[in-house]
């Protein structure tokens, strides 16, 4: 397959790549291309430039911080699923990256592609909500951080702005939290039909804090508000799993597809993939 | 140590693995042209103009062709077979699409350019003004009296309607027990590793053209382009060196690569054109699509009486090369499967339809007709109350029943049916498997065991038959062993192998044969300049026709060598022996020639027996005497997930007998990779169009191609019983998986399903489907 013709930049520096992105707004910024490669050759995607950001150190990398964490960007899913400090402080994280695509996948695609191309179907997306991530955003005027819980807007679509790029994902300490993501994986394609990432505190028997990322299931991954608050302040028992799973998509429009699985039977799915993964950390 | 039997590694690996292979896509020809298809993006459509002007006048376009540019000088691509008695309605299949088009995917114009990029560019700039007509999609759609009619001069959208057998009325009004069931063959999408490809030169000097094409049947596409194309057959080329799979789907000459050999000519540039796998989708030929009502009649004691079929097939939108054959003859006539039924009679009404055009997929006809006899055995079994695999083998066909003629006057060769069953149930444990699924039940847990024995009619075949049944060519095989003066052999043969492994059982039966070593032979295949004449791999025949031949030939070429050595030995014929590469006269060892020194003699001809030619070469033409008839026991044990719906294989048995295995190891590959394919019927792939006649399930993304995660390791067994007519014994097994496993597997599902009285689900099982079932049933229980 071939594309359409492009200009192609390949920045050294941060500082470089958002010059670029800001004299050409309409350029699209090229992560490891596990996604945007297939569109533009399937021609879904016809790009006038791309700014590669293979190149930018300062995108590497994964840092402790006092608090957490703080993964470049350009961290490649492999380094996730596969890092000590990530798998220390951040199993979920490292957890959620063991699942997207195949190994030829992890070794290319990056958090911060993955996190801004926003498929709705993604892994990584639940993980960050479970998390409670911070997304760091830079543009030529400076950064911002955006929770991850405003992160995901829609199909493909963030909170991220026009000239503006994602550098870095962070994640606040979660050792000692009870975390888990169970996926149900599409048998083509390998996304979610529904994945579920929890992030539980757990003291003296009783859930303190319930936070639950979902994703595969609606227009873009999104908090179980509904089903946090049912776990928080009780036993991780049979009767408030059940409840908590049954919440699962409270508030949220669960869409299907007409070839594997409709939304009837991915809001049923979902609700026992969370009872599974509840199970499992209880 | 003999070379037959052993499981040498495959010799084609080496250049395969390593990027070294000449797949159709690797040619590069000095000045060629790229060519792009436009193609319909509605399922039926009037087409009230092409505007092509921009995207000619684009820099680096060398050709835009449209249905009207081409009509005149392309004749219509032909179907090859015209079953008798069939009313087959033919109508013109034109390369590009003139006034409508038919299918999503059916080619509107050919853009050709000096490069990739330049052609996709100016296709962007074809404008089609089209009238969209309302489509249809489904059989079920198809044979509606109000029906859109897809060709305007075949009322009724039916494009052949076949009958076989005997009245089987009365023995349905007559029968203690009738079971019926109602079975859905959804369509299939082969997607061989390598999608299509064809790459053309033409010659202006010798007026000769050269087709690269990934072909399973280069003498067949040599045939039916140069007829198309008008061209005389001797100045047409085809080469199909290295092929990365077919499953049928490389049979079939399509529009695609005659239109790159008429630009080719037409421009006198070589034109390359490379199928992407989102155009695979719909340009190249789909499998199965049936709805079938099928009937079996019997009595209480299981003894099985009649069987009644009557199908509805989809064959798309035109008729493919092969088509009309795969619901006809390759599945009516074997129907009774591997059982005793006196009676039978089946009825297949072939449709039009607005889908991309259905052709042979991995077992044509007889993966449709296994799983119908497999699922009313199944059926028939849980209505009398008996152990399906008590009722298999009170119908099977016992040993002494051999040559045995079905109910269609088809006479299986030979057969061990009970030996295959019993090590297939010895091998499972039956006993303890029902003690573990009862177990499991009261647990909650649905577990179940499927069991299929079944039989293929292959190793296509006698032509006599071929002729009979309307198949528009031979089902020979040819063969030529060419011996060089150092003794080397080359051995060109008329198969077509695309992924088999012949280079490698060819060489071994070779060498097994003449006592050389593997790396004194090449097996030649895949070019008509070099092979003289061959009709193809498909239908599980290359090794039971196509080593036929061989055999043939290498009897012809010892012959001789035997004559010449024994003059040379100074003995006669009679008196010699030819043993491990070496002629000796009988009791006297040391007076004695290698088949080399033999080779050089041949060649040198210094010294001739009378009438004996110079040089050591020997072809041979084997047609058979009848096709072939592996047979086997498979079973299978699943685990359906209540929650979910899910289902998991967790033990997966076959037992085939294909008769004598010249290469164990590529037999095990065949038989996993068929079985694999088959459980994919079972459990994940199916073409979903939308009313409109859109396909959703058009990549790799959507549609599930089962990958290795998904199952357990495959527990592979054989029996040996040989093919009486056949020189080798051998009977083919290219396709047994997909005929066995996808029944087996879909007994096993309702099998754990019996609980819950779910006696059938539509293919394939996705989680969705089952949970429905489940649910549907356990609301349905608790209504009661």
């Amino acid at each position: 397959m071939s594309m359409t013709p492009f200009r192609y930049a390949r920045p050294m520096a941060l500082r470089d790549a958002l010059a670029d992105l800001t004299e050409h707004p309409e350029a699209r910024v090229l992560a490891g291309g596990m996604s945007l490669l297939p569109l533009m050759k399937m021609d879904l995607a016809a790009p006038e430039r791309l700014i590669d950001l293979g190149r930018v150190q300062e995108l590497q990398g994964i840092t402790e911080t006092p608090d957490g964490i703080r993964i470049g960007a350009m961290t490649r899913h492999f380094e996730l699923a596969s890092d000590e400090v990530v798998g220390r402080c951040a199993p979920i994280v490292a957890q959620a990256a063991a699942h997207v695509g195949d190994p030829q996948v992890r070794h290319r695609g990056t958090i911060g592609g993955s996190l801004a191309h926003a498929d709705p179907a993604a892994d990584l997306p639940a993980a960050m909500l479970a998390a409670d991530a911070v997304i760091e955003a830079a543009s030529a005027d400076g950064s911002r951080m955006i929770p991850a819980a405003d992160f995901f807007v829609g199909p493909l679509v963030t909170e991220l702005r026009p000239g503006e790029m994602l550098v870095a994902v962070r994640i606040p300490m979660l050792q000692g939290r009870r975390q888990h993501y169970e996926k149900v994986p599409h048998p083509a394609s390998g996304y979610a039909v529904v994945g579920v990432a929890i992030s539980l505190a757990v003291a003296g028997g009783v859930v303190q804090e319930a936070r639950i990322g979902v994703t595969g299931v609606a227009g873009h991954a999104y908090r179980a508000h509904a089903a946090e608050r049912a776990l928080e302040g009780e036993g991780l028992n049979p009767g408030v799993i059940a409840k908590a799973s049954s919440l699962a998509a409270e508030g949220e429009e669960i869409l299907g597809d007409a070839v594997y699985a409709s939304a009837e039977y991915r809001r049923h799915l979902l609700q026992v993939t969370l009872s599974r993964a509840l199970q499992r950390v209880s | 140590m003999a070379v037959v039997g052993q499981s040498v590694p495959r010799r084609e690996d080496g250049r395969l693995i390593t990027g070294r292979g000449h797949y159709t896509a690797d040619v590069v020809r000095p000045g060629q042209l790229y060519a792009v298809m436009l193609r319909s993006p509605h399922a039926h459509a009037r087409i009230r103009s092409v505007e092509t002007g921009p995207a000619r006048s684009q820099s680096g376009v060398r050709a835009v062709y449209t249905g009207r540019d081409v009509r005149e000088r392309i004749a219509p691509i032909p179907t090859a077979w015209i079953p008798p008695g069939s009313d087959l309605a033919i109508t013109e299949h034109p390369a590009l699409a003139v006034d409508t088009v038919r299918y999503v995917g059916d080619a509107v114009a050919m853009v050709v350019a000096d490069s990739l990029e330049a052609a996709r560019a100016a296709r962007n700039l074809i404008e089609v003004d089209y009238e969209v007509l309302p489509a249809v999609v489904s059989v079920t759609d198809a044979v509606r009296e109000d029906a859109p009619r897809v060709h305007e001069g075949v009322p009724g959208n039916v494009a052949l309607h076949w009958r076989a057998g005997a009245d089987v009325d009365e023995a349905f009004r007559t029968a203690e027990v009738t079971v019926h069931r109602t079975i859905v063959q959804q369509r299939l999408i082969p997607n061989p590793m390598e999608p299509r490809a064809a790459v053309a030169e033409y010659d202006p000097g010798f007026e000769s053209l050269t087709l690269w094409a990934t072909s399973q049947n280069p003498h067949i596409h040599r045939l039916l382009v140069s007829t198309v194309l008008g061209m005389p057959e001797h100045r047409v080329r085809v080469i199909a060196q290295d092929v990365g799979g077919g499953f049928g789907s490389k049979i079939a000459c399509y529009p695609d690569e005659v239109l790159v050999a008429f630009a080719a000519r037409d421009l006198r540039r070589p034109v390359k054109w490379v199928e992407d796998r989102q155009e695979h989708f719909v340009a190249t030929t789909h499998g199965r699509d049936h709805v079938e009502e099928v009937e079996l009649a019997g009595r209480r004691d299981g003894t099985i009486t009649a069987i009644r079929v009557k199908a509805l097939a989809n064959l798309g939108a035109y008729l493919s090369t092969a088509a009309p054959g795969v619901p006809t003859i390759l599945f009516g006539l074997v129907v009774t499967g591997a059982y005793d039924i006196p009676q039978a009679s089946v009825e297949v009404m072939g449709l039009y339809t607005n889908t991309t055009p259905v052709d042979a997929y991995r077992g044509a006809g007889r993966p449709e007709a296994t799983f119908l006899i497999e699922r009313l055995v199944d059926a028939f079994a849980a209505e009398i109350g008996m152990d399906p695999i008590a009722l298999r083998r009170k119908n099977l066909l016992r040993d002494e029943q051999f040559p045995y003629t079905n109910a269609f006057s088809i006479t299986y060769d030979s057969g061990r049916y009970q030996t295959a069953l019993d090590l297939a149930l010895h091998t499972l444990d039956v006993p303890r498997f029902r003690e573990e699924q009862e177990a499991a039940r009261l647990e909650g847990r649905l577990i179940g065991l499927g069991v299929t024995t079944y039989v293929e009619m292959c190793g296509l075949g006698p032509s006599e038959v071929a002729g009979a049944v309307g198949f528009q060519g031979g089902l020979w095989e040819h063969a030529l062993v060419r011996v060089l003066p150092t003794g080397k052999v080359m051995v060109m043969t008329g198969i077509s192998p695309h992924g088999q492994g012949e280079e490698t059982t060819f060489a071994q039966i070779v060498a097994e044969r003449l006592g050389c070593p593997l790396e004194d032979i090449e097996v030649i295949h895949g070019d008509t300049d070099q092979v003289s004449m061959g009709w193809g791999t498909y239908g599980s025949r290359s090794t039971a026709v196509g080593g036929g031949a061989l055999n043939m030939a290498l009897d012809r070429v010892i012959d001789k060598a035997g004559r010449i050595a024994a003059h040379a030995l100074e003995a006669a014929v009679e008196d010699l022996t030819f043993e491990g590469g070496r002629f000796a006269v009988r009791g006297v060892p040391d007076r004695s020639l290698t088949f080399p020194e033999v080779a050089l003699k041949a060649h040198l001809a210094w010294s001739m027996p009378a009438g004996v030619e110079p040089g050591l070469e020997a072809q041979a033409s084997y047609d058979p005497a009848n096709f072939t008839y592996p047979f086997g026991t498979h079973a299978a044990v699943v685990e359906v997930d209540r929650e979910t719906g899910e289902v998991k294989v967790l033990r997966y048995i076959a037992v085939d007998d294909c008769g004598p295995l010249i290469n164990p190891m590529i037999v095990e590959g065949q038989v996993r990779g068929g079985i694999v394919q088959g459980i994919g019927q079972a459990l994940w792939e199916g073409a979903v169009y939308d009313e409109t006649g859109q396909l959703l399930s058009g990549s790799l993304m959507d549609y599930a191609l089962p990958k290795a995660r998904f199952l357990p390791p495959i527990e592979v067994f054989h029996t040996e019983t040989p093919s009486p007519h056949n020189p080798l014994g051998v009977k083919g097994v290219g396709e047994t998986g997909t005929i066995a496993a996808t029944p087996t597997v879909v007994n096993a599902v309702l099998d754990a399903l019996s609980p819950l009285h779910i006696k059938d689900l539509e293919m394939p099982f996705t989680p969705e489907r089952v949970w429905r079932a489940i649910r549907d049933a356990e609301k349905g229980a608790g209504a009661r």
